[in-house]
């Protein structure tokens, strides 16, 4: 490219202009490679969202174009303009110039994504001191002014901050501030807000937003969330194995998608209607809660005790046939209240009544008999079956406890594959040989082998792709129908909530804040923290399209 | 507006994740792969081979003796006195040691004590430290009392607790295997509970509570299933520990009585006329080195292919 051209690209071409990039996997991966001519540009001052399941090779491109590839995963072909200068096989002095100072990025785990052991404002420092001739003086006004800037109240307190001494959303703002303390052309957003609340997911979005706007930055944003794709994007690139399949404006692509796989995807995203499903209040109710507390004590030695009350007065009832949804925020005690009922812990206080029987106080003894009423899903796939066993194993350890003989157990564990839509013949395999959506139908088969009458679903397909999650929903629905179960779903997912509850309980800080029918609480939220979960849902006004 | 509800069929078409069951090498497959275990192995398997079939590799009892084949150097020819009183030409390979006792015939059974005393004493403590640290790790009330103790025997050197214990008794084969396992029980013991620690709080341990599987099964079935890996690196590195303890213990005339070969026992009887005739503590300790190297590069080929978390910890 000549020098003319170059200035003219520089001044009003992309920011980002990635041409039939192509990353080569290792052999023996499950494709050849991570990614197949990808080519997408980002202009300035412009968000584009790169959004695709797991393994769809989102992020490889991000660590491609900041040039942070492992050796393993060589750029095999194409080119990465960043304002015109290829940056694909640029060397690692001219790429370490270009970092925060051309190009940046922030990362999805804000905790570790920040060195604990120095303060903020010393890890912003860094930034300058290694990419600018600024006095001490000017850095430290510079690094206020951009503490300031991301939004972060009393600047001289954060700048002096550690990493743990603030929370994830503060962590991931001094991210975002240390990207752009140089004003970079070009930001790299990799998940930047999966790990966090929904609430504070709402209010970085924003912060990137404003940002970007002020800046006029260039913004390449990876997601899997659609939600978050309606709120923040301008155009969207849809990834699937590596490819671009689609290629769009924000409208265009999430109202009029044209590729099957973009169609299915959004179709996949629930939405946040409930389902409108009649909640007839007739049947008998399977579970009742009276005032659950479990209370955590930090004892030490010597000092003062240190009480975390994780659950209080929580009182929940569940009917056969219906779902209710604890729907809260990380820390909010929707699990403790999970892990109560099925008595993996103990609870401080109240009441858990099986059918009327109060279990929350009986000894392992007496509740042994009981256990096989109430099973629970956990969320975590890859860790929720023991690595040592098959499958077979795993679905006939329950009835073996209970004392149903071995070749009953296994006719049972045969049908119960059938049920959860898995091949029988699969049943001789270990877990490792599944993919996450299929381990976590093994684990639904699991807990209907003891025949429950409760089933539990701790974030049970959050850990899911969201094609793969409407899929396992489906499933719990279709067997919640079948079988006539009551199930108690935790999620934090508002969406998934109100695609399977019947009823739903808020919870915050440990209390139940607003507690009715799905569609009571979805439609005419009373407490002020439903109303501000709600407003924080991301997408939560676009209307999605599949025509 | 809500989106059209599609099919599960459908999306099973074109969702990424039902694909085909994925197959992954199993770990046997990788062991067998690795250089160091391949090498190791081989190496081990051949000292096997020599302790097995010591007396036809052109041996003659160990604990003759002659007093006309002293001190001879290695290569020599002479001649041994075997107990009926007939007398043997005999070629002396690593030579002859201060009693005239064949130092090629001594090493080759020596091997013996050796593979024995390793295998045996890390069986052992891995048998104790297995049970002690599955209670540790599982039962809350046992965990303090148990682990005190451990630390305290942690405390003390290894090597003394060894030569305390094999004092108190007489030396024989059993009791140095017992007195160098003890002191490694409590290394055992912290892994074992360390990993039980991790492994409790692991879902699947939860839904087995959760199906109510009795807390034996539960300890025995689901945990200790997934400690084996660890525990087998770590049973190798014991191993080769206690070759070189018993080692140390005969040559400090505290292991097994000086006429049983040992490689140790050899190096102890070649010591004081290391300056005239080296080879009497070269040879011996050629092979327990060897026989170390070999066990600690089968642990490592090891440890890289069943546990690869720790691989990268040390």
């Amino acid at each position: 490219m000549s020098a003319v051209a170059e200035a003219k690209v520089r001044g009003s071409g992309p920011v980002l202009d990635v041409r039939g990039l192509t990353i080569a996997l290792p052999t023996g991966s499950d494709r050849s490679e991570a990614a197949s001519g990808v080519a997408f540009s980002v202009k300035r001052g412009e968000i584009l969202c790169l959004v695709g399941e797991s393994g769809s090779g989102k992020s490889v491109i991000a660590q491609a174009v900041m040039g942070l590839l492992p050796n393993t995963l060589p750029v095999t072909g194409g080119e990465i303009l960043l304002e015109g200068e290829n940056v694909a096989h640029a060397s690692p002095d001219r790429l370490r110039e270009l970092r925060a100072t051309r190009m940046s990025m922030i990362f999805q785990e804000p905790m570790t994504a920040l060195n604990p052991v120095m303060t903020c404002g010393d890890q912003i420092d860094e930034v300058l001191q290694e990419h600018t001739q600024l006095t001490p003086e000017q850095r430290r006004d510079k690094i206020l002014d951009i503490v300031r800037e991301v939004a972060l109240p009393d600047p001289e307190r954060i700048v002096a901050s550690y990493p743990h001494q603030l929370s994830g959303g503060q962590r991931q703002r001094i991210m975002i501030a240390m990207a752009l303390v140089l004003e970079p052309a070009l930001l790299i957003a990799d998940e930047p807000t999966t790990a966090l609340d929904v609430t504070t997911q709402a209010q970085i979005l924003k912060l990137v937003q404003d940002l970007q706007r002020r800046h006029g930055t260039g913004v390449l944003f990876i997601t899997h969330d659609f939600g978050v794709v309606a709120e923040i994007a301008h155009r969207v690139a849809v990834l699937r194995l590596g490819k671009v399949v689609e290629l769009g404006e924000k409208n265009e692509v999430l109202k009029r998608p044209r590729h099957d796989y973009t169609k299915m995807l959004i179709a996949a995203v629930p939405t946040l209607q409930t389902h409108g499903r009649a909640a007839e209040g007739a049947s008998e109710p399977v579970l009742r809660t009276v005032g659950l507390c479990k209370t955590y004590y930090d004892r030490g030695w010597f000092g003062r005790r240190r009480e975390v009350n994780a659950a209080q007065d929580v009182s929940i009832e569940i009917r056969r046939g219906q779902t209710l949804g604890i729907v809260g925020e990380s820390g909010s005690g929707k699990s403790t209240v999970a892990r109560c009922i099925i008595r993996l812990i103990d609870p401080t206080a109240g009441e858990i009544r099986l059918h009327g029987e109060d279990i929350a106080k009986m000894s392992a003894g007496e509740l042994r008999p009981l256990r096989r009423r109430v099973q629970i899903v956990f969320q975590d796939p890859y860790r929720s079956l023991n690595p040592r066993r098959t499958v077979l194993e795993a679905i006939i350890e329950g009835p073996l406890n209970y004392g149903v003989p071995r070749d009953k157990a296994i006719e049972r564990a045969r049908q119960l594959m059938e049920l959860v839509r898995m091949d029988p013949e699969s049943l001789s395999r270990y877990p490792h040989q599944f993919s996450g959506g299929q381990r976590q139908r093994i684990c639904v088969a699991r807990a209907l082998a003891q025949e429950p009458e409760l089933l539990i679903a701790d974030e049970a397909v959050s850990a899911l792709d969201v094609s793969v999650q409407a899929q396992v929903l489906d499933l719990l629905e279709d067997i919640r129908n079948r079988l006539n179960l009551a199930m108690l779903f935790i999620t934090h997912d508002l969406r998934v909530a109100a695609k399977v509850c019947d009823y739903v309980a808020v919870m915050s800080q440990g209390r139940i804040v607003e507690h009715g029918p799905a569609s009571q609480v979805f439609g005419t939220p009373r407490h002020e923290y439903t109303r501000a979960l709600f407003a924080a849902a991301p997408g939560r006004d676009f209307v999605f399209g599949t025509a | 507006m809500s989106a059209p509800q599609t099919k599960a069929s459908e999306l099973e078409v074109l969702s990424v994740e039902s694909a085909d069951v994925r197959v992954t090498e199993t770990a046997w497959q990788r062991v067998r792969k690795n250089w160091s275990v391949r090498i190791g192995g081989v190496v081990l398997a051949l000292l096997v081979l020599i302790s097995v079939s010591a007396p036809w590799l052109g041996t003659v009892d160990p604990t003759l003796f002659d007093a006309a084949s002293r001190d001879l150097v290695p290569g020599k020819a002479g001649e041994i006195t075997t107990l009926d009183g007939e007398i043997l030409k005999h070629k002396f390979w690593f030579g002859s040691d201060s009693f005239g006792r064949d130092i090629y015939s001594r090493v080759m059974y020596g091997t013996r004590i050796s593979l024995i005393v390793g295998l045996l004493a890390a069986l052992l403590s891995l048998a104790f430290g297995i049970v002690c640290g599955l209670s540790a790790g599982y039962l809350r009330w046992l965990d303090g009392i148990l682990m005190r103790f451990m630390d305290g025997l942690m405390a003390i050197p290894a090597i003394l607790i060894a030569i305390a214990l094999v004092a108190m008794w007489r030396g024989s084969l059993t009791t140095v295997i017992i007195a160098i396992a003890i002191p490694e029980i409590p290394r055992v013991t912290r892994l074992v509970r360390s990993l039980v620690l991790s492994i409790r709080e692991e879902p699947y341990v939860e839904a087995a509570v959760a199906l109510g599987t009795p807390t034996w099964k539960i300890m025995f079935g689901h945990i200790l299933p997934n400690t084996i890996a660890p525990l087998v690196v770590q049973g190798t590195y014991i191993c080769a520990a206690a070759i070189l303890v018993e080692a140390i213990l005969s040559f400090l005339g505290v292991g097994l009585p000086p006429d049983i070969p040992t490689w140790g026992n050899i190096m102890a009887e070649g010591r004081p006329q290391f300056n005239q005739y080296p080879h009497n503590i070269f040879i011996p300790g050629v092979f327990l080195a060897i026989t170390v190297l070999a066990v600690n590069i089968l642990g490592d080929g090891l440890r890289d292919t069943l546990d690869p978390k720790m691989a990268k910890r040390v």
